[in-house]
């Protein structure tokens, strides 16, 4: 079982508090009407589906129910950060570095 | 004391006789036997037949890696388990072990035909032997197959034990206490970390319960270990056996299942038969030792034969003589050591035949020293004896040339092909192994876990080595810790280290296609299987390993995988380390269901969530249903009547005066603040700007991509104060949903999300008296149709409760839904009854509730729809503000394909023939078109109405909407039956009996 550190609550705590919440950084736009069927697709169904780092979203659900961001290693099954919604993403290369 | 027990020698309780049974037979151990090692301390090495070919099989092995030696043991009423390794299980008085896979009797079985026509059983028969003809697979083929298959048999009772679970955080977690754990956890202990030593055995010391003869700093093994366990103890080390780290999980979690009460004739009342450990540790030390291989010749699986060192464990743990005339097979120096200390027990060494040509000259000299005849160059063909081996085939090999055989009686052959390093729990962390030419084994070498590996489980051989590397490794992750660990010298006097070449199936003189000589004991798989699956094609290990199941069976190819590597590779012509080894998964030994449930069994498997009003319904006689976690009031019949009956019943009487129906289930969501108007126009498809405080609307709720996601009535108590409700299923999904869009989408609007679902108890009152019944009990507001009229909403009082208001309907009746504080729920309903009883008030269960939404067209969101219907699909598109600028759904409901004709929408059927549909039912509109027929949709909900007079049904079809009138055809198993398109509302379409 996997350890998370909450960025809100500041504690790393088992997994089974948590729920994957999907991909992170898919913006819903200001004025979806205003998209194309082709942009719309891209924003309801096409996701990454990296081998390495992956930027997703997980929930604190048996806890305090913030969703917040990750970056995980999907070889390695790692989490390399996690930060709050909101905050821009992390430089990738800073944080695979530090694992090294 | 039996022929075959030594005085003086093993760790057993000479004056402590144990009595079970096995077959039936009364069987005398000592205390401290295993099954195995009492059998054969009476001479009894047959304990088994094979699972494919049902030949004789005994124990190979002492320990949890023991394939053959396969039992049922009774402990009592429900307390059977079958595949207990007889090398672990301990006996005690009154224990019933069994045999298995034989039939009429272990001695003489009927499927040990399958041993002479073992041709057709050869790698993939599955998929060979039973391809034709097609016809006999379901009547000759399975039926075998099924009977066949398996090991053992199934416990039939319910399992009376009690299994618990626990966690444990550690620092320092270290598997296994032979040499090389113990002094880990030695050097570990220091400064207060807290260290956990865990071993699957009945006593900890691993091998040093094996080798008695070495002395440590002078002090022989057993006194020294019994004087460090002591100290560790002293030093705070929880020492725990018998149990087994099953499992290596993400970021250092181990699973480890302890055993409790298996191996005590009397059970505790207060304790668990095992109890699961979760174990969270800072650093794991890896100390599983080592695994000694059987050597791969025609007839290695005869009772008798078996590894070396686990016949030198018999004889120094458990004062067993395994044969009074064994002879030693091997490819190892080791094995010259159980020959050794047989001979000297008393045993007449048959020879020591060594598959090289030179060996140490000091095990030379101590064999020629004891009398031993040695074969050097030697190999073994077959060995021979029906039920328990008679004599050993071997034939001298001089350059690569098998010579003439000569043949050597004997009542054991005890082998050896050298070891290979426990790499199980290693494995599980996804760690990397190292091929070491040297030993012609894989080693281990990176792993992601804060974990390191030692003693013999990374190649090293002997009691020195390992307590020394022990020492080393619990010092370095004592210093990992912040700890300045100490790593103590150890001097160790009569250690047995040794070397030996590796071997694939022996050389013969025969021909090998004919050879029975098993890698595999447990799924019985040959040499001659491996090679012939790479023949066929197999390339990959792994798809070697599936074709033949080599490593497959319960023991995870324990002892089979690094020969099966070994021969698959030189049949493929690579070398090993490109071949690569097949993965091994956890559990690491068989564990035993109950440990995985612990106490999520019986009514403790899933909570049941009961409304405060559920007691009531139970008194009055409901049948239940769940629904979700949920158990809701079915219906409630009276005596004698039907469900059938009792759903008309309480239709009927709802629709003439007045029922009463427990809703607390209902999902109830508070959502507040300055912008809760805004937040619900955006998350809601309908308009909510104009809705005037004490007034309710019914709310539907979409996903961006336009699907229905869930519905309910929303009533807007104050200017910044929605209550919300939702599906008794969708409650907690709508909450996540609503609080996913208001946290990262909209982080900037002023609104609060509390979920209320359990805070209000939710009566509905349904029928043309339900005002009647319930406006004297009101203070507050007037049930008027001027001053509360249908959806309206108001906080007020009910029989003295604070209560929260609403007239809404789910029935097509005049309805309202009386919402009070949980606590006072099944009074209120009390109230409600007595008040009711002038009226011929009817309780009301949901299928009488799914009855009268349907006979009014109201849709359950999940029954009639599925995830992929739309608002317009399910005719709601009334419900959709096409005016507001955005909500969820509002672009995606644009989509071309949710836009497009023909989609399936949602509609009435009225079945021509008067007969009620089965819901879920496909519907063509051409019968008699040709199979496979075109399926345009299925009937979602049906039901009789007494209401409408005859069955009712709801449907979702190919562009049902314009189909108003058509003749649709639904194909039974038995008939075709014929339905009228029409639209949802069968009954009261103007609405007239919502009026007050």
């Amino acid at each position: 079982m996997l350890l998370i550190h909450c960025p809100y609550c500041d504690e790393t705590l088992p997994e089974a508090e948590f729920a994957y919440a999907g991909q992170a950084h898919v913006l819903r736009p200001q004025d979806p009407s205003a998209q194309t069927d082709e942009q719309w697709e891209e924003f309801l169904f096409i996701r990454e589906n990296p081998k390495g780092p992956h930027f997703e979203r997980w929930r604190h659900q048996h806890g305090c129910g913030r969703f917040f961001n990750a970056v995980r290693d999907t070889v390695s099954d790692k989490f390399l950060t996690t930060y709050r919604a909101g905050a821009p993403r992390p430089d990738l290369a800073s944080l695979t570095e530090s694992l090294t | 004391m039996s022929r075959y027990r030594v005085a003086g020698k093993g760790r057993v309780e000479t004056a402590q006789p144990v009595d079970f049974t096995f077959d039936g037979r009364r069987i005398r151990g000592l205390r401290g036997d295993t099954v195995a090692s009492a059998l054969l301390a009476n001479g009894i090495h047959l304990m088994g037949r094979s699972f494919k070919y049902h030949r004789p099989r005994g124990p190979v092995a002492a320990g949890s890696e023991e394939p053959n030696a396969l039992i049922g043991t009774r402990r009592g009423k429900g307390q059977f388990e079958p595949n207990t390794r007889a090398t672990v299980q301990e006996i005690w008085d009154g224990l019933e072990t069994t045999s298995q896979n034989k039939f009429p009797s272990l001695t003489w079985d009927i499927g040990a035909v399958n041993d002479a026509a073992y041709m057709l059983f050869s790698a993939g028969f599955y998929y060979k032997t039973f391809m034709w003809p097609k016809s006999f697979w379901d009547k000759v083929y399975e039926p075998f197959i099924r009977a066949a298959a398996g090991l053992g048999v199934s416990p039939s009772e319910e399992d009376p034990d009690s299994y618990a679970s626990r966690y444990l955080h550690c620092d320092v977690l270290i598997v296994g206490a032979g040499p090389a754990g113990l002094a880990a956890a030695r050097a570990a202990c220091a400064e207060g970390l807290r260290v956990v030593l865990v071993d699957e055995n009945s006593e900890a010391g691993g091998t040093l319960l094996s080798e008695p003869q070495a002395r440590i700093g002078g002090t022989p093994a057993w006194v020294w270990l019994a004087q460090e366990l002591a100290a560790l103890r002293a030093a705070g080390v929880r020492v725990m056996t018998r149990t087994t780290a099953i499992g290596y999980y993400h970021q250092n979690m181990i699973g480890m299942v302890e055993k409790l009460t298996d191996h005590l004739p009397q059970q505790p009342a207060d304790t668990p038969r095992e109890r699961m450990w979760r174990v969270r540790a800072k650093r794991v030390v890896l100390a599983q030792g080592a695994l000694e291989k059987p050597l791969v010749f025609h007839g290695n699986d005869r009772p008798g034969v078996m590894l070396a060192g686990s016949a030198q464990t018999y004889l120094n743990r458990y004062g067993v003589l395994v044969g009074r005339q064994p002879v030693v097979l091997t490819s190892h120096d080791s094995a010259w050591y159980a020959a050794f200390d047989l001979a000297d027990a008393g045993a007449k060494v048959q020879a020591i035949v060594d598959t090289r040509a030179t060996v140490r000259p000091d095990l030379r000299a101590e064999a020629d020293r004891r009398g031993i005849p040695v074969k050097l160059s030697h190999t073994a063909t077959a060995s021979s004896g029906r039920l328990r081996v008679a004599s050993l085939r071997i034939n001298p090999v001089l350059n690569g040339t098998v010579g003439a055989a000569a043949t050597i009686r004997c009542d054991a052959v005890l082998m050896s092909g050298g070891w290979t390093p426990s790499l199980h729990l290693f494995s599980h962390t996804r760690g990397s192994l190292a091929w070491d030419e040297d030993l012609t084994t894989f080693l281990p070498k990176d792993t992601p876990e804060d974990c390191v590996i030692a003693g013999a489980s990374r190649g090293l051989w002997g009691i020195a080595a390992a307590l020394q590397d022990g020492a080393e490794k619990g010092r370095a992750v004592a210093a990992d810790l912040g700890a300045a660990g100490i790593a103590r010298a150890y001097e160790v006097q009569d250690d047995r280290p040794g070397q030996g070449e590796s071997r694939r199936e022996l050389p013969t003189d025969r021909d090998p296609g004919r050879a029975k000589a098993f890698v595999d004991y447990q799924n019985d798989v040959t040499a001659k299987d491996l090679r012939l699956a790479v023949r066929e094609g197999m390339r990959s290990i792994e798809h070697v390993k599936r074709y033949t199941t080599n490593g497959m069976a319960t023991d995870q190819g324990k002892m089979s995988n690094i020969n099966g590597l070994n021969i698959a590779a030189d049949a493929l012509g690579k070398a090993p380390p490109q071949v690569g080894l097949t993965t091994f998964r956890p559990p690491y030994t068989p564990t035993s269901f109950g440990a995985f449930a612990g106490y999520h069994r019986g009514a403790h498997f899933e909570v049941t969530r009961k409304t405060r009003i559920d007691s009531w319904a139970e008194d009055y006689g409901a049948v239940f249903e769940p629904v979700g976690q949920w158990r809701r009031a079915w219906y409630f019949p009276e005596a004698g009547e039907s469900m059938d009956d009792a759903v008309r019943r309480e239709c009927v009487a709802t629709r003439a005066s007045v029922g009463m129906f427990d809703a607390s289930t209902l999902g109830k969501i508070e959502v507040v603040g300055p912008d809760a108007v805004e937040f619900m126009n955006r998350m809601y498809t309908n308009p909510w700007t104009k809705l005037a405080p004490g007034r309710c609307r019914y709310g539907l709720l979409c996903g961006d991509d336009g699907f229905i996601r869930d519905d309910g009535v929303i009533g807007r108590m104050t200017e910044d104060r929605f209550h919300v409700t939702t599906t008794t299923g969708g409650a907690a999904r709508v909450l996540t949903m609503m609080e996913d869009y208001l946290q990262t989408e909209w982080p900037d609007l002023q609104v609060w999300l509390t979920s209320t679902t359990e805070h209000w108890a939710t009566i509905a009152l349904n029928g043309p008296n339900a005002a009647k019944l319930l406006a004297p009990l009101v203070d507050g507001v007037e049930l008027t149709e001027a001053a509360f009229p249908h959806m309206s909403c108001v906080d007020c009082t009910v029989a003295g409760m604070p209560a929260r208001l609403f007239r809404v309907s789910f029935t097509g009746e005049i309805g309202f839904e009386v919402n009070v504080p949980a606590p006072m729920g099944r009074r209120l309903w009390q109230i409600l009854w007595d008040a009711g009883q002038p009226y011929d008030i009817c309780a009301y269960g949901t299928e009488t509730m799914h009855v009268l939404r349907a006979e009014k067209g109201y849709i359950i969101v999940g029954q009639d729809t599925d995830g992929t219907v739309t608002p317009h699909d399910a005719g709601l598109s009334w419900a959709v503000g096409k005016a507001k600028p955005d909500f969820v759904g509002k672009r995606g409901l644009a989509r071309p394909d949710l836009t497009a004709k023909g989609r399936k929408q949602l509609v009435g059927l009225l079945t021509e023939d008067q007969s009620r549909l089965e819901e879920g039912a496909q519907i063509v509109f051409d019968p008699n078109q040709p199979l496979p027929m075109k399926m345009v949709g299925h009937v979602t909900s049906s039901y009789h109405s007494d209401a409408a007079g005859r069955p009712i049904a709801l449907a979702l079809v190919e562009g049902g909407q314009d189909r108003m009138g058509e003749t649709v055809h639904i194909p039974m198993h038995d008939r075709v039956i014929a339905a009228k398109i029409t639209g949802m509302v069968f009954v009261d379409p103007e609405n007239a009996r919502l009026k007050l």
